[in-house]
């Protein structure tokens, strides 16, 4: 385990961050880019357990932190999903281009 | 006396009570009308008898502080505002009651109610103001009356210009006004009458400006009292209905320049100069508005140019010192010619036309309005014993005595004009055969003609009250405890009063000879001298004149100001509009609801400000 230096934990994570952050803003199918965020939510926990073993004043706050972000996570999944199908069932797409109603 | 505010407040509760309800009173919003301004009328003659006993009444509340300065708001009951109330209100209440026959079955018969309370409140409301300033507020809201009245017919051409016009030709005159009352206000500090007579008293202001600010004043009263050269105005504004011309347009609201002088006339007595002024403007007024209504066709424009006549023989007066002889005149004045104007409206009301050409042998037809409207002309032509004979001589007499022996001349060749055309129109009116169309000439009804025997014995008596045989009482009363009005009564040479007689009595001669005897021909003038004919008729082509110098160059003046408000000016507000309409544009195209626009921008956006960190180094520096 030792053998890991945080430097990888945190490219890790700044990769995953891209990606995610890379399918928000580019897919246009809204379920993709809910998945999208759900990445760029895990890099964020990674950074955080990392932090929370490597970090300068070890703690646990890191990995409490996690758990919580995880928890927020799963709850902003299943209200994003519902408002999801919502709009569906109105708008027959899920294509995120044409959920401009805020235009202008 | 001290309830005197009360007095402009019944016809103004007329005013507000016929808008509101006067739809649903139709015509018997006469009577609301009639009721209102008798009240009126009572209280005036009240305050009126109070007066002969008791000192000047003034009270006042502060309206406006500004800085050290006190604008005030009041009223003030002395001889000349006391007696103007009860020539407005009597004159007010009879045309009201006259109105009642006069517009009977007219759609907007409440309306013309309504306004003539409204001009009433004003009129009254201008009477008694203490101060030039409330002064002002009241002549620019009779000037709006009689605007509302004159366009009553607002479906007829005509009407509608000549409210226009009498409401531009007075305006200009006012702007004369507005500026005298500033430079007053400039000089003593004070709208008040008071205030500004001691400052003249004590020479706090320099002759110059007395003079300058007279002559401003005076202005406006040519405006308001149709002098030349404003008095165009007066002719046109006969398109309004008949009574409100005998209300407004003969015995108030165009007496009300006269007023005017006379109650700032301790000013225009301290500057000769501008006495000069008015006793010219006003004797010139007498003799060109007389020339011009010895051709006129219509029987109001007579009358009209008549009145215009008579309110320059005030002038004349005023600017003679002779502050009794011109306000005696306006008050008889008021008289007979409202009497005049009311039977003319008789006349027009039986026979449905203004023509005098059309009408004749009305004498028998008429029976009641024949005799009221030969007492009217007997007075007017100062016919010894009948009320105009007495003023018209006071006014010769001052005129005379001030020394304007050229002035006077043309006063009494104005007189013969006047004695002449009023007989002129009495006999092509009432004797003769009947030219009219109508067959059928009723005489109107008492409620029209009750309103007339009472002006008819006014127009008799009232000269009564001044008279060199029977006592000055009106001149007395009207200067006592006032020096700087002049004398009660001034004395003459006795042949001047022969010399008035004589000329009306000429006058009278040669319209009974051409008119009535007929034996001079009546296209004598015509024929012989076509072209005096022609200028008299067309009113010395002054309207001509207006319209092709005045009104031309402010239409080119227009031309030229709208041309740089619409290409420079509002180009200027466009182009800045433009920007801004530009900017909003681009705005609305960023904000295009995807959400991943947002979040791309806010990205980017946050990588741009690391980078920038990062180059300067932040916070570390």
């Amino acid at each position: 385990m030792s053998g890991v230096p945080i430097s990888a934990y945190l490219t890790l994570a700044l990769v995953l961050f891209c990606i995610g952050l890379y399918g928000a803003l580019t897919k246009r199918n809204t379920v993709i880019v809910l998945i999208s965020i759900e990445l760029m939510l895990n890099a964020v926990n990674i950074n955080l357990v990392a932090f929370s073993k490597y970090g300068m004043i070890p703690s646990i706050t890191g990995q409490v932190f996690a758990l919580f972000t995880i928890a927020v996570a799963a709850a902003e999944a299943a209200v994003g999903l519902a408002i999801l199908i919502a709009l569906y069932r109105n708008r027959k797409t899920v294509n995120i281009d044409e959920m401009d109603t805020m235009k202008n | 006396m001290e309830n005197a505010w009360i007095i402009p407040l019944f016809p103004l509760l007329s005013f507000l009570f016929l808008l509101l309800f006067g739809r649903r009173l139709k015509e018997n919003s006469a009577y609301i009308g009639m009721v209102l301004t008798l009240a009126s009328l009572v209280y005036s003659l009240v305050v009126l008898f109070e007066r002969f006993n008791h000192p000047t009444y003034k009270a006042e509340v502060t309206w406006l502080t500004i800085g050290d300065v006190q604008l005030t708001a009041g009223f003030e009951v002395n001889q000349l505002n006391a007696l103007m109330l009860v020539i407005v209100s009597l004159v007010s209440f009879l045309v009201h009651t006259y109105s009642k026959g006069y517009m009977h079955g007219d759609g907007r018969f409440h309306i013309f109610y309504a306004y003539l309370g409204l001009f009433t409140f004003a009129m009254l409301g201008l009477v008694v103001s203490p101060n030039l300033l409330q002064t002002y507020i009241f002549w620019e809201l009779v000037g709006a009356g009689s605007f509302l009245l004159i366009g009553f017919y607002f479906y007829k051409e005509e009407a509608k210009a000549a409210a226009k016009k009498a409401f531009i030709m007075t305006r200009i005159g006012d702007v004369g006004l507005l500026i005298g009352m500033i430079l007053l206000f400039w000089q003593v500090g004070s709208f008040e009458y008071d205030a500004i007579f001691q400052a003249v008293d004590e020479g706090a202001i320099s002759a110059g400006m007395i003079t300058l600010t007279a002559i401003l004043i005076f202005v406006g009263a040519v405006g308001k009292s149709g002098q030349f050269p404003l008095h165009t105005w007066l002719p046109d504004a006969m398109e309004g209905p008949t009574p409100v011309s005998a209300l407004i347009h003969a015995a108030t609201m165009v007496a009300a320049g006269v007023y005017l002088v006379a109650a700032l006339f301790p000013l225009f007595a301290a500057s000769e100069a501008a006495l000069m002024t008015i006793a010219i403007i006003g004797a010139f007024t007498a003799i060109l508005a007389a020339s011009i209504g010895l051709v006129q066709k219509d029987i109001k424009r007579v009358l009209a140019y008549s009145t215009v006549s008579q309110l320059g023989y005030m002038m004349l007066a005023l600017g003679s010192a002779g502050y009794v002889a011109g306000v005696f005149h306006l008050m008889t004045h008021a008289f007979f010619k409202a009497l005049l104007f009311l039977a003319a409206g008789s006349v027009i009301h039986a026979v449905h036309t203004q023509n005098i050409e059309e009408m004749g042998g009305l004498w028998k037809k008429l029976k009641l309005t024949a005799p009221l409207f030969l007492i009217g002309t007997l007075a007017i032509s100062g016919v010894p014993l009948f009320s105009g004979f007495f003023s018209k001589d006071e006014i010769l007499i001052s005129t005379w005595v001030h020394g304007n022996t050229f002035l006077f001349w043309l006063a009494v060749i104005a007189a013969f004009f006047t004695a002449f055309y009023m007989f002129r129109l009495f006999f092509m009116v009432f004797t003769g055969d009947a030219r009219s169309k109508q067959k059928e000439v009723h005489e109107s009804p008492s409620v029209m003609t009750f309103p007339m025997i009472v002006l008819g014995i006014l127009a008799i008596v009232a000269g009564y009250v001044n008279t060199p045989w029977f006592g000055t009482f009106l001149g007395d009363w009207l200067v006592a405890d006032n020096e700087a009005l002049g004398h009660g009564h001034i004395e003459g040479p006795a042949w001047i009063m022969i010399v008035a007689t004589v000329v009306s009595l000429l006058g009278i001669y040669l319209a009974w000879l051409i008119y009535g005897k007929k034996s001079i021909q009546r296209d004598w003038l015509t024929v012989r001298m076509p072209l005096t004919y022609n200028v008299l008729y067309n009113k010395y082509y002054i309207d001509e004149f207006y319209q092709l110098t005045v009104v031309k160059a402010t239409k080119g003046l227009t031309a030229i100001l709208s041309f740089i408000e619409t290409f420079i000016v509002e180009g200027l507000v466009k182009l800045v509009a433009g920007i801004v309409h530009g900017l909003g544009i681009i705005g609305s195209k960023i904000q295009n609801g995807q959400v991943q626009a947002y979040g791309t921008v806010a990205f980017v956006g946050l990588a741009v400000l690391i980078v920038i960190f990062a180059l300067t180094g932040g916070y570390l520096k």
